[in-house]
C-alpha cells in the first residue's frame, strides 16, 4: 500500500485546465473546501464542474474558473440562493447543464459502471429537455408487465469525470476514506465515476484505527479510486462536516454578503494556514464588536 | 427534492380526501362570513381564534390523508407542521425525516436511515408524497424554482430545478405557496421544473403513468386539478378570504365551482397540538402572508 499523502497544492497541481471535475458533498455540506481553496490558488481554469452545488460552485464561478457547470441546483442550505452562482448566471458568464437531482445521480452511476447511459423516468415533460437539446430518449425493448406498453425513457448520459474532489472525516495514508456523519452524500460515487480522486480528511489515522470505534459501513471511499490523500482539519469550512464541526453560519453569512473581491482579498490571498488565521481573526473581531455593543 | 403513492391510490380522485365542510358560501364576497365568527364557533370560546396560518397547517395536513405508510416530504415550515399534525392524528403510518438523513418517530427519536441516495431511490419507487414550494405555478400545475426570465441569461437565477422533474413523474406532488399573488400564480412559468398535467400529457404515457398533483395550498385557500382538462380549481377558501381576493391574486383564470366550501376548522385537539407540541413559538405566522 503506497503512501498517497500530499498537500492540497500538490493535489491540485495534478489537475489541468479544461478538465471535468466532480466535487463531492451536497449544497453547503461536507464540501472539499480546502481543495477548492487550493484550486483557487492554482492557475487551473476552464473547468467543467459537476456538483450538487454549494459554495464550491459559487467560489469557482466568482473566480471565473468554470466554463460549464453541470448541476441540479446551487444553494447554501441555510441561505437558499448561492450569491455568486446567481451573479454568474445573471451576467451570462456561466454555461449551465441543468439537470434533475436524480438524473445527476444516474449520470454518475452510468459513468461508474462504464455504461454510456442509464434510462430514467425523469426529465420528460420538463424544460430539462428544452435546455439540454442533446438529451436523447430510449424505448424499453421489454413490454411492461402490467400495461404491456414499451415505455420510452430519458437516456441519461454518463457523467464521466477526469477527477473527483471529496472531503471525509477520516482517511488512512493509502486513501481509504471514512465518513462519520449521518449522510455519505454521493462521495463514493463521484470517486467511482472519476479517472482519479483526491481525498481530503479532517484527520489522517492508521488503517487499523478506522474500524476501532466505527462500524465497517462507514468506510465509504476505497483506496483503489484515490490518487492523493490530503490531511485538512477544518477542510470543509465553512460548510458542515458532522460530527467534526457544524456549518460556520456566521462566516457563511459573511461570505454571502461581502462582495467577492473583498472576501477573496481578506481570506483567500494566502495558504490554508493563512485562511484559518484570517477566519479566526474575523470571529474574534466580531465577538469583540458584539461585546462593545452590549449595554 | 425530496416523494410517492402506490398506483392503486394514485388513480383515486384527489377530492376524496377532502372532508365535507360545514359551510358552503356562494361565490359572492358578501356571503363569506368573517374568519373570527367561523373560528370561534369551533374553538369553544376558551381558545384564541383560529389564525390564517393555522388553517394553512390544517389544509397542508389534509394533503397526506389516506396516503398510508409512505414518506411525507414537506418543504417549508407550514407543510412540516401539517405533516407532523397528520401523523399525530389521522395519518399515523406516515414516515417523516429530520431534514437530514434520519427518519424520526413521533417523539423525535430515529426509526430509520434515509440518506440522499436512498431518498432519490424512494422517489422513483413511488412510496412518497412531497409538498414542494414554487416561485411560479401555472394553471396546469407546472412549477418553476429555477429562474425568472430567459433561461440562457435569467433576470433572476433561483435554486435550479432540484428534484422537480423526477418528483412529479414518480410520486404525488402537492405545492405550498405562503404568499398567493399573480407573480406566483402565472399564466405560463418561465421554466418547467415540476411537470404539470398538460406537459405530462404532451410527453406521453411514461410521464403520465405515476403523475399526480393532489393539491395546492396557499395562504388564501386550497386548489386542485379535479376538472375535465386538469386546469386548476378553487377547492376551498380559508375562512376570512373571498373568492374575489383569490381571483385578483391569481394570474390566470381559475375554475370556480358554483359552491366554494371553506377549509375545514381544526378540532380543539388539533389546535392544542399546533400551538403546543408542534409550534409553541408561533413561527408559522411568520411564513404565511395575510
Amino acid at each position: 500500500m503506497g503512501d498517497k499523502t500530499m498537500t492540497a497544492d500538490e493535489a491540485v497541481a495534478r489537475l489541468e485546465s479544461g478538465m471535468t471535475l466532480g466535487i463531492g458533498g451536497w449544497g453547503s455540506r461536507r464540501k472539499p473546501m480546502a481543495l477548492v481553496r487550493a484550486l483557487l490558488r492554482s492557475p487551473v481554469t476552464d473547468l467543467t464542474v459537476v456538483s450538487y452545488g454549494g459554495p464550491d460552485v459559487g467560489m469557482l464561478a466568482a473566480a471565473g474558473r468554470i466554463r460549464r457547470l453541470v448541476a441540479p441546483f446551487a444553494t447554501l442550505d441555510s441561505i437558499p440562493l448561492e450569491p455568486h452562482f446567481r451573479a454568474a448566471r445573471e451576467s451570462g458568464s456561466l454555461d449551465l447543464t441543468e439537470i434533475d437531482e436524480a438524473m445527476f445521480m444516474w449520470g454518475l452511476r452510468a459513468a461508474a459502471h462504464r455504461l454510456p447511459f442509464l434510462p430514467v423516468r425523469a426529465g420528460l415533460g420538463s424544460d430539462v429537455m428544452r435546455v439540454n437539446p442533446g438529451l436523447r430518449t430510449v424505448t424499453s425493448p421489454y413490454a411492461d408487465g402490467s400495461t404491456g406498453a414499451y415505455e420510452t425513457f430519458v437516456a441519461m448520459p454518463a457523467l464521466r469525470l477526469d477527477a473527483a474532489l471529496v472531503h471525509v472525516n477520516r482517511a488512512d495514508r493509502a486513501g481509504n476514506g471514512q465518513y462519520l456523519g449521518p449522510d455519505p452524500y454521493f462521495d463514493d460515487l463521484f470517486c467511482e465515476a472519476a479517472g482519479t480522486a483526491y481525498l481530503s480528511c479532517e484527520r489522517l489515522v492508521d488503517t487499523a484505527e478506522l474500524t476501532k470505534a466505527a462500524p465497517p459501513q462507514t468506510l465509504l471511499v476505497k483506496r483503489l479510486h484515490v490518487s492523493g490523500v490530503v490531511e485538512a482539519p477544518g477542510g470543509a469550512h465553512f460548510t458542515s462536516c458532522a460530527p467534526d464541526h457544524e456549518r460556520d453560519e456566521a462566516f457563511q453569512r459573511l461570505y454571502a454578503s461581502l462582495p467577492w473581491a473583498e472576501f477573496a482579498e481578506r481570506f483567500l490571498t494566502g495558504d490554508e494556514q493563512a485562511y484559518r488565521t484570517a477566519v479566526r481573526t474575523w470571529h474574534e473581531e466580531t465577538r469583540d464588536r458584539r461585546g462593545e455593543d452590549r449595554p | 427534492m425530496s416523494d410517492t403513492v402506490p398506483p392503486a391510490s394514485s388513480a383515486q380522485p384527489t377530492s376524496s380526501a377532502q372532508p365535507t365542510p360545514p359551510t358552503s358560501p356562494a361565490r359572492s364576497a358578501s356571503s363569506a362570513p368573517p374568519a373570527s365568527s367561523a373560528s370561534s364557533a369551533a374553538s369553544g370560546g376558551a381558545r384564541a381564534a383560529v389564525t390564517r396560518a393555522e388553517y394553512c397547517v390544517i389544509a397542508c395536513a389534509e394533503a397526506w390523508r389516506g396516503d398510508g405508510e409512505v414518506l411525507a416530504s414537506p418543504m417549508g415550515l407550514v407543510p412540516s407542521l401539517g405533516a407532523r399534525l397528520a401523523r399525530a392524528t389521522f395519518a399515523p403510518d406516515l414516515l417523516l425525516t429530520d431534514g437530514e438523513a434520519m427518519l424520526i418517530g413521533a417523539d423525535g427519536s430515529p426509526e430509520g436511515w434515509l440518506p440522499y441516495r436512498q431518498h432519490l431511490a424512494l422517489v422513483t419507487g413511488g412510496r412518497r408524497h412531497v409538498m414542494m414550494g414554487a416561485s411560479q405555478l401555472d394553471r396546469f400545475g407546472n412549477q418553476n424554482i429555477s429562474c425568472v426570465g430567459d433561461w440562457r441569461r435569467p433576470a433572476r437565477q433561483l435554486l435550479g430545478v432540484r428534484g422537480g422533474p423526477v418528483n412529479t413523474l414518480n410520486n404525488p406532488v402537492s405545492y405550498w405557496i405562503p404568499r398567493h399573488s399573480a407573480r406566483v400564480f402565472v399564466e405560463k412559468v418561465d421554466l418547467i421544473g415540476g411537470v404539470g398535467y398538460d406537459s405530462a400529457a404532451a410527453a406521453g404515457p411514461t410521464a403520465t403513468r405515476f403523475h399526480r398533483l393532489p393539491r395546492v395550498v396557499s395562504n388564501l385557500g386550497v386548489f386542485d386539478f379535479a376538472t375535465p382538462d386538469h386546469s386548476m380549481r378553487l377547492a376551498s377558501l380559508h375562512p376570512g378570504v373571498t373568492v374575489e381576493e383569490v381571483v385578483a391574486a391569481t394570474g390566470f383564470e381559475l375554475v370556480l365551482p358554483d359552491e366554494v366550501p371553506y377549509t375545514r376548522e381544526p378540532s380543539p385537539a388539533e389546535l392544542d397540538l399546533i400551538r403546543g407540541a408542534l409550534d409553541p413559538r408561533g413561527l408559522r405566522d411568520r411564513e404565511v402572508g395575510d
